[in-house]
């Protein structure tokens, strides 16, 4: 019973923590935007969110225990990832900048409001969700 | 919870961009120092930003170090200055008015946008309380 309320709430659940995540990574964008060599980062969201569900389906991750061993997971081109797993990439230079930085500041905060939109849209949606729950035990009274 | 890290990176632009703008003001308010503690004309200050990697994939900013600018001093011909040599020039600060005032906006935007960033962010983390609700 417990498990099968665990998978009504994943979907959104899984959406809020990587929304919360990427709106980490674009703050730290903004932050640096001034840092000369700084390289604007993100995340494929909808990539991510694919192998975040897919991941929870299954029983857990292999675990390496030998350096022979090859690694479980998607890794990024320079192997940074988030602590779940998430690669992290570079964003695309659009204009590039004479100091190396390639914070684009209008993408970035187009990207970082529409993340806060989205992370309030997933909220309203799992209150939603635990409405529905309540109202199920309650039988509407 | 990984919402609270913006807290820390906005906050960390945001102690690095008054740093700057410090800097700034301190080299405007130097312009014309011709003399100083040391027996020298003042030099510009400019701040070195960092990105500091911090837990949970993020990256804040720190001011690595606060430099002097190595651009040549000014040297201005007034033979009626105390501070004159044998030829008459006087050697000043140099500040350059243009850049610091390109440097005290752009400082500025950027502690603003950093406020913005850290206001959405509570926003965020109060509508998550209301979850359940």
């Amino acid at each position: 019973m417990i498990g099968k309320l665990d998978d009504y709430l994943r979907f959104n659940e899984t959406a809020l923590s990587l929304r919360s995540q990427r709106q980490e990574l674009l703050a730290s964008n903004i932050a640096n935007a001034d840092t000369p060599n700084y390289k604007a980062r993100d995340i494929d969201f909808s990539n991510a969110l694919q192998a975040s569900l897919s991941k929870a389906a299954q029983t857990g991750p292999m675990a390496t225990t030998s350096q022979g061993h090859i690694a479980n997971g998607p890794a990024a081109a320079d192997g940074k990832v988030l602590p779940d797993g998430t690669p992290v990439l570079y964003r695309n230079v659009s204009q590039g900048a004479v100091d190396g930085n390639t914070v684009d500041m209008d993408v970035e905060r187009t990207q970082f409001a529409d993340n806060a939109l989205r992370y309030e849209a997933g909220i309203t949606m799992i209150n939603h969700q635990i409405h529905n729950l309540l109202a199920a035990i309650q039988n509407n009274q | 919870m990984s919402l609270f890290n913006v807290f820390n990176v906005a906050g960390s632009a945001m102690s690095a961009q008054s740093q700057r703008l410090n800097t700034t003001a301190s080299n405007l308010a130097n312009a014309d120092s011709a003399t100083s503690a040391s027996g020298e004309a003042y030099r510009a200050k400019q701040v070195v930003f960092e990105a500091v990697p911090v837990a949970g994939g993020s990256t804040a900013v720190k001011v690595r170090e606060v430099v002097d600018d190595p651009s040549p001093m000014k040297q201005v011909y007034d033979p009626k200055h105390p501070l004159a040599d044998d030829k008459g020039y006087v050697t000043m600060p140099n500040v350059n008015v243009v850049d610091e005032m390109v440097n005290m906006l752009s400082a500025s935007r950027s502690y603003q946008t950093n406020v913005e960033t850290m206001n959405a962010a509570k926003t965020m983390l109060l509508k998550t309380l209301t979850i359940g609700q």
